[in-house]
């Protein structure tokens, strides 16, 4: 029940990581280049996602450095989801940098197949994606869309995953005759086919997996791999709060930047209370959700045993917290808000999305009520 | 003070000096609150020679919980919460050496309780447009005007007061701040019934009351200026407070719900664990503003805490009284008494629902901290005025 020894501050280190990342999205991610990318048939940034991996090495944030990683922790991936959140960059870090590697991390780091894998994503060589749907909560069930049979081959189908048509890795949860799996998958593999959705969050693409009796690798099997998805999905969860953050503060900035401009009735809007009165509402909000989001990444990233609890907290208030904030956003812009032209449908999009990503609020609040004993009404 | 500031170790040394010095549990309270103030351990960050040591404010956590380990008396902080959180900076910033020699010593030690007459029938919100007028008379200052929402006006010894000096400028500009004996013949103190049926507070009225010129903290006709260290002081120790995870309201709700199943329906259950997420990341907002200062890096996110918890409080203890359902129809005790702290916990679920409405009101309302945050945080300009130039005699009132 403590959270005494939480960091929730920013270090000097994650304060130069954010710069560069920030410099670079100022640079090569503007509203308009993403907004532009939206109506084309190439949805990630991929220039953008090779100079993050290649020269910035964040795709191994997470990756101990003797595996070849930058062994860094979640409080770097959490500064850095702000930023990519900030600009609604759409790069697939969250379903390779995020979800996949620590889907890896959970299975045995020793056995020398998880290893390679491992060096692949930090690396920047591959970019992987955990093959769950982008819904699915920490603690749900264990999926059982796909069955592994005796020779390890997979058939079946996981619908809505995230960042699936940017990797050439599949990290596939499968239920084999010895349990649940977890299964390596090449996306050019016979037998695969990834058929893109059409995304309500324009800038994380999702997509339908079909396998049908797919060669597959098996990392790891049993309660192993049962834990190793469900710490994917909590270290997941936990992070997307700080993107949350990310978008949530755009939206508040640049709607406190509109309200400071745009004059009716002979007065700068901002002036009116009325106004004024829901940014400082959204203000309180965005503030609570980055020691929200502050307090899950720094316990995910010392193992801290209260983890769950403060990831659970994160998701139940970043997530309509940033909702909120890119629903004002929209409403205070006023007609310009609705235009597609403008790009805080972008965020919009994605806060409302990411809402329902990693479990909604209430899951979130459901699995708190077991954590800290408030029971349901019977 | 020549050399670096004292560390965690130089205080702690000064600790155990005291300690060894003075037994904690044997030393009489005042004997030992006296050595306490004079070793420089009331609190750190105040100068030599004035309870402090120059140290930064952080380490007066350590301090306090070394002395509470060992068992030492307090000065029942919450007794005297006015004086230590609102006139000691106050004193310590504007005071004379002569005024901060006289009043800091009696304020920590609980000696000498304090109380603030800063609001008026009215002047609220627009506390600047107050009417009470100090008008000089030789060395002295008379004093005549109409006070309000004064607690602890009934034990205190001193009082801070701001009055109006100069009529004939703008009504910034003409307020001065005083320091006021409450035991002087024109001062009146009612005590005013409220809500919740007891009088916490008080009016307080002024008749021809004489304070010498050598009780004026700051300039004449600066008062505004000093009262903004007061209010930033109060809007602090209102919102700053440390808890531990469901500490405060949340925690009676919390416990009702788990100790009375037969309570539970499905819609308060979602409520209530609602309240408690926004609980728990309004908590953690408060240790984030701690580390920021900690640190010596505040952040604006201060001045938004007391409004996080105005209406916290005030959804938790609504839900806590729908939660109790038919005990909810009940209410503790409506007798008139005069309490001299406010105890949230201690009292019946009533209780908290009607003194959790003044959350979002007494020192400053939840619409004027929203104003400041909009303005001063984010940047955005203020309504158009017409009061801010015109002399304070010509405003409609």
């Amino acid at each position: 029940m403590s959270s005494a020894g939480l960091d929730l501050l920013y270090s000097d280190v994650e304060d130069d990581l954010r710069s560069a990342v920030r410099d670079l999205l100022a640079d090569r991610c503007p509203a308009s280049a993403v907004l532009a990318r939206c109506d084309s048939d190439t949805p990630y940034d991929l220039d953008l996602w090779r100079t993050l991996r290649l020269q910035l090495g964040l795709a191994g944030l997470l990756v101990p450095e003797k595996l070849g990683g930058q062994g860094a922790s979640a409080r770097e991936v959490g500064v850095v989801l702000e930023e990519l959140g900030g600009a609604v960059a759409p790069v697939p870090f969250l379903g390779s940098a995020v979800l996949a590697t620590s889907a890896l991390l959970g299975c045995d780091t020793g056995d020398g197949r998880v290893a390679t894998l491992l060096g692949r994503l930090a690396s920047g060589e591959s970019t992987a994606t955990l093959a769950v749907p982008l819904s699915t909560a920490p603690g749900s069930a264990f999926p059982q869309g796909v069955r592994a049979d005796a020779r390890g081959e997979l058939s079946g189908r996981v619908s809505s995953v995230a960042d699936a048509t940017a990797a050439d890795l599949l990290l596939v949860p499968g239920i084999g005759p010895d349990g649940p799996g977890l299964y390596e998958v090449a996306a050019d593999a016979p037998g695969v086919r990834i058929s893109a959705a059409t995304p309500l969050d324009l800038t994380r693409p999702i997509a339908d997996i079909e396998l049908a009796a797919v060669p597959a690798a098996r990392l790891v099997v049993g309660p192993t791999a049962t834990a190793a998805l469900d710490r994917a999905l909590l270290t997941g969860a936990g992070l997307l709060a700080s993107e949350q953050v990310g978008v949530a503060q755009w939206c508040l900035d640049e709607t406190v930047n509109y309200l400071g401009q745009r004059r009716q009735f002979g007065r700068v809007v901002g002036s009116f209370q009325a106004l004024k009165h829901r940014l400082a509402d959204v203000w309180l909000e965005v503030v609570s959700a980055r020691a929200a989001a502050r307090a899950a990444a720094d316990a995910l990233a010392k193992g801290d045993p209260d983890t769950a609890v403060l990831v659970a907290v994160a998701q139940a208030y970043c997530a309509p917290a940033a909702v909120r904030a890119a629903e004002e956003c929209v409403q205070l812009h006023g007609g310009i808000g609705m235009t597609w032209e403008h790009p805080a449908h972008l965020y919009l999009k994605r806060a409302k999305s990411s809402e329902i990503a990693l479990g909604t609020p209430g899951r979130h609040r459901a699995a708190l009520a077991a954590l800290v004993d408030l029971p349901a009404a019977v | 003070m020549a050399g670096k500031e004292p560390g965690t170790a130089d205080v702690l040394r000064r600790v155990r000096e005291l300690l060894d010095e003075y037994d904690p549990v044997s030393t009489p309270r005042l004997e030992f609150l006296r050595a306490r103030f004079d070793a420089g351990l009331a609190w750190v960050h105040f100068p030599p020679g004035l309870g402090g040591l120059g140290a930064p404010r952080a380490l007066q956590s350590v301090v306090d919980a070394e002395l509470a380990a060992a068992g030492a008396p307090d000065n029942e902080p919450r007794r005297i919460g006015i004086g230590l959180g609102m006139a000691a900076p106050t004193i310590l910033q504007y005071g004379t050496d002569a005024q901060r020699k006289r009043f800091l010593r009696p304020l920590w030690l609980g000696e000498k309780v304090w109380c603030q007459l800063f609001s008026e029938p009215g002047a609220g919100s627009d506390l600047a447009g107050l009417g009470t007028r100090a008008v000089r008379d030789g060395d002295d200052w008379v004093v005549t005007g109409q006070k309000v929402w004064t607690s602890n006006a009934h034990n205190a010894r001193w009082a801070i007061l701001i009055a109006r000096t100069d009529p004939d400028v703008p009504k910034h500009r003409g307020i001065t701040y005083f320091v006021c004996d409450m035991t002087d013949p024109g001062v009146e103190v009612r005590p005013l019934r409220q809500i919740t049926g007891e009088a916490e507070f008080n009016e307080v009225f002024l008749t021809d009351v004489r304070i010498p010129d050598t009780l004026r903290l700051g300039e004449v006709g600066d008062g505004w200026r000093v009262a903004q260290t007061t209010l930033m002081n109060e809007r602090v120790a209102i919102g700053g407070s440390e808890l531990p995870r469901e500490g405060g309201m949340i925690a009676r709700a919390a416990t009702t719900w788990r100790e009375r199943p037969e309570l539970r329906t499905p819609e308060l259950h979602d409520r209530l664990l609602r309240l408690w997420v926004d609980a728990e990341a309004t908590r953690l907002t408060t240790q984030r503003v701690r580390q920021q200062l900690a640190v010596g890096a505040p952040g604006p996110e201060g001045s938004g805490m007391k409004l996080a918890f105005a209406r916290l409080n005030q959804a938790i203890s609504g839900l806590e009284l729908e939660l109790l359902g038919e005990e909810g129809l009940r209410y503790g005790d409506w007798t008139n008494t005069r309490p001299d702290t406010v105890d949230f916990y201690g009292r019946d679920a009533g209780y908290r629902y009607l003194r959790a409405k003044g959350n979002s009101i007494e020192g400053g309302t939840s619409e004027i901290l929203r104003n400041i945050i909009a303005e001063r945080v984010l940047g955005l300009p203020s309504e158009p005025r017409t009061d801010k130039d015109a002399a304070w005699k010509d405003l409609p009132r």
